[in-house]
């Protein structure tokens, strides 16, 4: 699937109809999961500050997904030199940072109340804010480089270097200090968040994941006509 | 004498001539370590407390410094062009270049890094775990700071964009080094934090003269 996307024609003819339907279907999860998230009694703990987590941690789901749909990006076109790889990895990190942000915002949101401060160096607040560093160095990468090509493999091997790191970095962090608590989802043994709060998670954690899938696409159809439009203003000054 | 000894020693030079590279980041390590008590006032207790890791911090900074003369110069002049063509692979004239330029900056930083920690008030005990975690470390900067120099290449801005690429790649090595520091100077065992600081340095020895060479072809096309 993916390798016959790579045809230009046959990408614009998908994502035409993908990205609306991804949208609408993104639009229908979020409300559903905000819907059911407020619904939901409030925690025993945390009280009314809990439903921050379910536009907190689907954000910071999405931007971890940014970043490897980045790294993917990034190695098929150094690798298969598609263009279409190169548009898709350009149109996908100022989603990331953006996801990226949002978690960190609404993070903390949600830490003032908690732990009494907007913001504690803790293990998984300072791996989101690596993260998000790495994004911006790629854009910054990426404005620097006048020449299309150049900054298009140069930000590629950045994007690569960075995937390999992105792990260790997670790994120093954890190991560096924690205070947040621990990984509560995807865990050996099952879930521990009660089902009353998972349903509403998963619905926006699926949400945010079609809102990215249906942005990402927007933004790499936006860059396929950008391209176009300045090889015929290319083509319309050299006639 | 070997292709790659003659590059060593000619990049030994370039970075040791005209008043560059070593002297320049030790007085930049000197003036960084004089900036901590004028900022965060003089108490022996809050410095002492921070030495280690303050030092740390200046060590990689100052690491920084050079990273942009490290591949742009050889591009301007003609001479990367000319390496690449010459019988040393790209990735052995990208770790050739860094190995040469932790022997210019990061090995006389490492030396004077303790000095720097001891002044802040760190236990003179420690300078020995200081000096060692900063050449280990000054490894891993040389290395991943390469590569950021290398990617950077083509934009001809240097600096700042260096830096913050560079910067978030470094965490862990930065992780590492300043727990190794801070667990020897409070007693505590520090040897897996060094282990690990290693293994890092190790990793960005063998892996990022593949993305230099890498970026270094795409500078050149």
């Amino acid at each position: 699937m993916i390798a016959a996307l790579a045809n230009p024609h046959r990408f614009m003819a998908f994502s035409r109809w993908a990205a609306p339907i991804l949208g609408a279907l993104a639009a229908i999860l979020i409300c559903a999961g905000l819907a059911l998230g407020f619904a939901a009694p409030p925690d025993y703990q945390q009280g009314e500050t809990v439903r921050i987590m379910f536009i907190h941690v689907p954000a910071a789901w999405a931007a971890m997904i940014a970043y490897g749909c980045l790294g993917i990006a990034s190695f098929s076109y150094l690798v298969f030199r598609h263009a279409l790889a190169d548009a898709a990895a350009k149109a996908a990190a100022p989603l990331g940072a953006a996801f990226t942000l949002m978690a960190l915002v609404t993070g903390s949101f949600w830490g003032r109340p908690m732990w009494g401060a907007w913001w504690v160096w803790d293990a998984r607040l300072t791996s989101v804010l690596a993260l998000f560093l790495l994004f911006v160095g790629y854009i910054a990468l990426r404005a620097a480089i006048d020449d299309e090509a150049k900054a298009a493999r140069a930000a590629a091997i950045l994007a690569l270097v960075g995937l390999i790191n992105l792990p260790i970095i997670k790994f120093s962090v954890d190991w560096w200090n924690t205070l947040h608590q621990g990984e509560s989802i995807f865990r050996a043994g099952g879930p521990t968040l009660a089902p009353v709060y998972l349903a509403p998670l998963a619905l926006a954690g699926f949400g945010y994941i079609a809102a990215f899938a249906s942005l990402w696409l927007v933004r790499t159809r936006a860059e396929v006509w950008r391209r176009r439009s300045a090889n015929l203003a290319l083509q319309a000054a050299t006639r | 004498m070997t292709t790659a000894g003659l590059l060593f020693r000619r990049e030994l030079a370039l970075a040791w001539g005209g008043g560059g590279g070593p002297l320049m980041a030790l007085a930049f390590l000197a003036a960084v370590t004089a900036a901590l008590p004028l900022t965060a006032g003089p108490s022996p207790a809050g410095l002492a407390g921070v030495a280690g890791g303050a030092t740390f911090v200046s060590l990689a900074l100052s690491s920084l410094l050079s990273l942009d003369r490290l591949f742009e110069r050889d591009l301007e002049d003609g001479s990367l062009e000319l390496l690449a063509l010459g019988p040393l692979p790209l990735e052995g004239v990208a770790a050739v270049k860094c190995a040469a330029q932790w022997t210019a900056t990061g090995a006389p930083l490492a030396l004077a890094a303790p000095i720097a920690a001891v002044a802040l008030g760190a236990p003179i005990l420690a300078a020995p775990i200081i000096a060692a975690v900063s050449a280990l470390g000054g490894l891993a900067f040389a290395f991943v700071g390469g590569a950021g120099a290398a990617v950077a290449l083509a934009s001809r801005r240097g600096g700042v964009l260096i830096a913050v690429i560079v910067l978030p790649l470094l965490i862990p090595p930065m992780i590492f080094g300043g727990a190794a520091i801070w667990a020897f100077t409070e007693k505590l065992p520090w040897t897996t934090s060094f282990a690990l600081l290693a293994a890092y340095s190790l990793a960005a020895l063998g892996l990022a003269p593949f993305a230099m060479a890498a970026a270094c072809k795409n500078a050149l096309s």
